[in-house]
């Protein structure tokens, strides 16, 4: 320790940060507390219930079966020559992964504020287990639908693979970034005003309606061609379509699409990033 | 041994009142001088940190312009009032949350324990939460691995350590929390009140723990409490906070014998003036102090207590006189009454010594009253609380209780074994 230079300290606490300051090697320092958050988070959800993980699965399974009966039966939504189950199935798998990173991430700051007001560690760490934790749900529910994937094939339904497959899983990390980046947009801003809770749980629901998630893209262009653009300016719908093209060989791969929505997902990711920064310091007072 | 932290004119100021309507209002008027390169006009407002007063600014300052050194080794006590911006400190050199102004600078790790077993999941068995707690707190896995059987051991839960959390008594989960704790190794180590947590056996482990970590082991150890028997015992140095300010730095003894005192300078030397020149005598002075030591050090209640009287006696019927003091305590309880039966007065100046022997008095702050008594039978002069001194807790041996003994006396009487 030398004690008359001023450039050996190691870090300084102060207000003043740069707009721009992550500490990745400060976050690798913490990779174990990533992992023993994601660990938690797996396997402490249905802990004291009788079916377990077996909650993964009952949820997607019974909205496809319900999106089925309304919009396919009811309704008449032609899946062309999918089955409409696998159609949803696959949709709401998709969505559901980006809707809980959304959600949880967006509720970082208030859920973890007993923590985050007695302890220092890089806050990152906690939307960033979240999308995680999330990501082996996913896995869990993904394992389901090839199971009903091979039920149909063997049945004889006009399913196949496609060789674009091996880009799925670029597009769940595109997924899982975009929902990490405006969940943490809006975690930052929901710790000053409330309100947005609110207005998060009504709008994912609204953004499920248009984001293709139990219609094909291109219906929403023949029936509703005035209000398409509702659909085509949302990244998400380019994710869940090129998602069912790769799992069902329906609907289109629209690579401008996909270039789109990786130019939205890494601008937002980038202010999420940013605003997050910044909060981190003192929310503790404002939460 | 060197500058270890450094904090440079940390202040810290709150909004007062419910945060909601009024603050998107002040945000935009921030961050319209902010964009216009103007400085925050809210940071000029702000009253001082004072719990009792209504406040007239919707802002307050928690901390206000505070600076001190940490040197490598040093274990740091920080003392104040309920309020006087200790947490806030602490939460800020903790990282928890930024101060408005000033910068704290740092050549080591910091780990914080404002609170134990942060993080904890009741879900969990013991040995699960070991490694999230430990892991939340700064360690990393296998340093956590390495030390698993120690912890273990430590926390004295091994039957329960495959059991959830939950199951736990809140003893049970405080042990735990503390075990891993006492097992951190960061550079410096900062601590809030953990100590007031567990019972006698458990306290004791956890303040002999803290010793060997301050001591043994070399590290810079922020100490905060409530404790003064703990602050004196762990602490090289010590600082008091009041109303958001240091109000002293320096020795242990002296911060919390002005901490007792409600902030005042220690002076235990009392002058008085004109109104106690009386027709029979003058009182010129009282002065409560260690015997051995000077009247401006705070008085330790293990060494022996002398109270000096300057009176002086115009009358030459001095028999007739005599001086009586009643001691009473912070309470306002009168405790004793003890009078000059073996000293006579003289005509002239008299200085009138009288000795509490050593660890008569336990730690407060005690009144004294004084009677000037005629014929033994009428008083001619009653003064209520005309003096009053404190006594602070002297360091205690390292694993005895830090709490407080009952009652205000410890009188040391003879023992004997007659076996």
């Amino acid at each position: 320790m030398n004690r008359s230079s001023d450039d050996t300290w190691l870090y300084t606490i102060s207000s003043k940060r740069k707009l721009i300051d992550f500490n990745f090697r400060e976050l690798w320092r913490y990779r174990d507390l990533l992992f023993l958050f994601v660990k938690r988070d797996v396997v402490t959800v249905y802990k004291q219930t009788i079916l377990g993980p077996l909650w993964y699965l009952i949820q997607p399974l019974f909205t496809a079966l319900t999106f089925t009966l309304i919009f396919n039966k009811v309704a008449n939504i032609e899946t062309g020559t999918v089955p409409p189950f696998l159609f949803n199935l696959a949709g709401i798998s998709v969505w559901n992964y980006f809707k809980n990173c959304l959600q949880a991430t967006s509720d970082t700051f208030r859920s973890n504020a007993g923590i985050f007001s007695k302890v220092y560690f890089p806050r990152l760490i906690s939307p960033l287990s979240v999308v995680i934790s999330n990501l082996i749900k996913f896995g869990i529910q993904l394992l389901i639908f090839i199971g009903f994937y091979v039920y149909y094939y063997t049945q004889g339904a006009a399913v196949s693979l496609n060789s674009t497959l091996v880009f799925f899983p670029v597009l769940i990390i595109l997924m899982g970034l975009l929902g990490l980046g405006l969940g943490m947009v809006i975690s930052s801003m929901v710790t000053k005003y409330r309100d947005l809770k609110y207005l998060l749980n009504f709008g994912v629901q609204l953004l499920m309606y248009t984001s293709a998630v139990m219609y094909p893209l291109a219906l929403m262009r023949e029936k509703l061609p005035r209000f398409a653009w509702l659909v085509e300016y949302n990244p998400m719908a380019y994710v869940i379509e090129a998602a069912r093209y790769m799992l069902l060989s329906t609907g289109t791969l629209s690579v401008n699409g996909i270039v789109y929505t990786a130019i939205v997902t890494m601008s937002i990711l980038f202010i999420g990033l940013v605003v997050f920064n910044k909060t981190e310091k003192s929310f503790i007072d404002t939460v | 041994m060197g500058v270890i932290l450094k904090a440079e004119h940390i202040s810290k100021q709150y909004r007062l009142g419910v945060i909601g309507t009024g603050s998107l209002k002040d945000d935009l008027t921030r961050w319209w001088y902010r964009i216009q390169g103007k400085e925050d006009p809210f940071l000029k407002v702000g009253a001082v940190n004072d719990r009792s007063t209504q406040a007239d600014s919707d802002y307050v300052w928690a901390l206000q312009d505070i600076s001190f050194e940490v040197q490598q080794g040093e274990v740091l006590g920080i003392i104040g009032k309920n309020g006087a911006g200790k947490s806030t400190l602490l939460k800020i050199l903790s990282r928890v949350t930024a101060p408005t102004t000033g910068s704290i600078k740092t050549k080591g790790r910091i780990a914080s324990l404002l609170e134990v077993g942060t993080g904890f999941h009741p879900e969990l068995t013991g040995r699960e939460n070991i490694y999230l707690n430990g892991v939340i707190l700064g360690m990393t896995k296998a340093e956590i691995a390495g030390k698993e059987a120690e912890i273990i051991d430590f926390s004295g839960c091994a039957r329960y350590i495959d059991t959830p959390v939950k199951r736990y008594s809140s003893g049970m989960r405080v042990r735990l929390a503390f075990a891993v704790a006492a097992f951190l190794e960061p550079d410096i180590l900062v601590i809030d009140e953990v100590l007031a947590v567990g019972d006698a056996e458990f306290q004791k482990k956890a303040i002999g723990k803290m010793q060997d970590i301050s001591k043994g082991e070399g590290r810079t150890v922020l100490f905060v409490s409530h404790n003064m028997a703990a602050v004196k015992s762990l602490c090289t140095r010590a600082m008091v906070l009041v109303n958001g300010h240091i109000a002293f730095e320096g020795s242990t003894d002296a911060a919390v014998s002005l901490y007792l005192k409600g902030g005042a300078e220690i002076f235990n030397n009392k002058t008085f003036g004109a109104d106690y020149d009386q027709d029979i005598f003058t009182l010129q002075s009282i002065c409560a102090k260690n015997k051995v030591k000077s009247a401006n050090e705070p008085i330790v209640e293990d060494a022996e207590i002398e109270l000096l009287t300057d009176i002086l006696i115009k009358t030459e019927e001095t028999e007739r006189y005599h001086i009586t003091y009643h001691l009473v305590n912070e309470l306002g309880v009168p405790m004793f009454s003890f009078s000059n039966t073996d000293v006579s007065l003289r005509t002239g100046r008299n200085l009138l010594s009288c000795y509490f022997p050593n660890g008569f008095l336990q730690s407060g702050q005690y009144f004294l009253s004084l009677y000037i008594v005629e014929d033994r039978h009428h008083a001619i002069f009653i003064e209520k609380d005309i003096y009053s001194f404190v006594v602070v807790d002297a360091p205690r041996r390292l694993g005895v209780y830090m709490g407080r003994e009952p009652g205000y006396i410890k009188p040391q009487f003879t023992w004997e074994n007659r076996e």
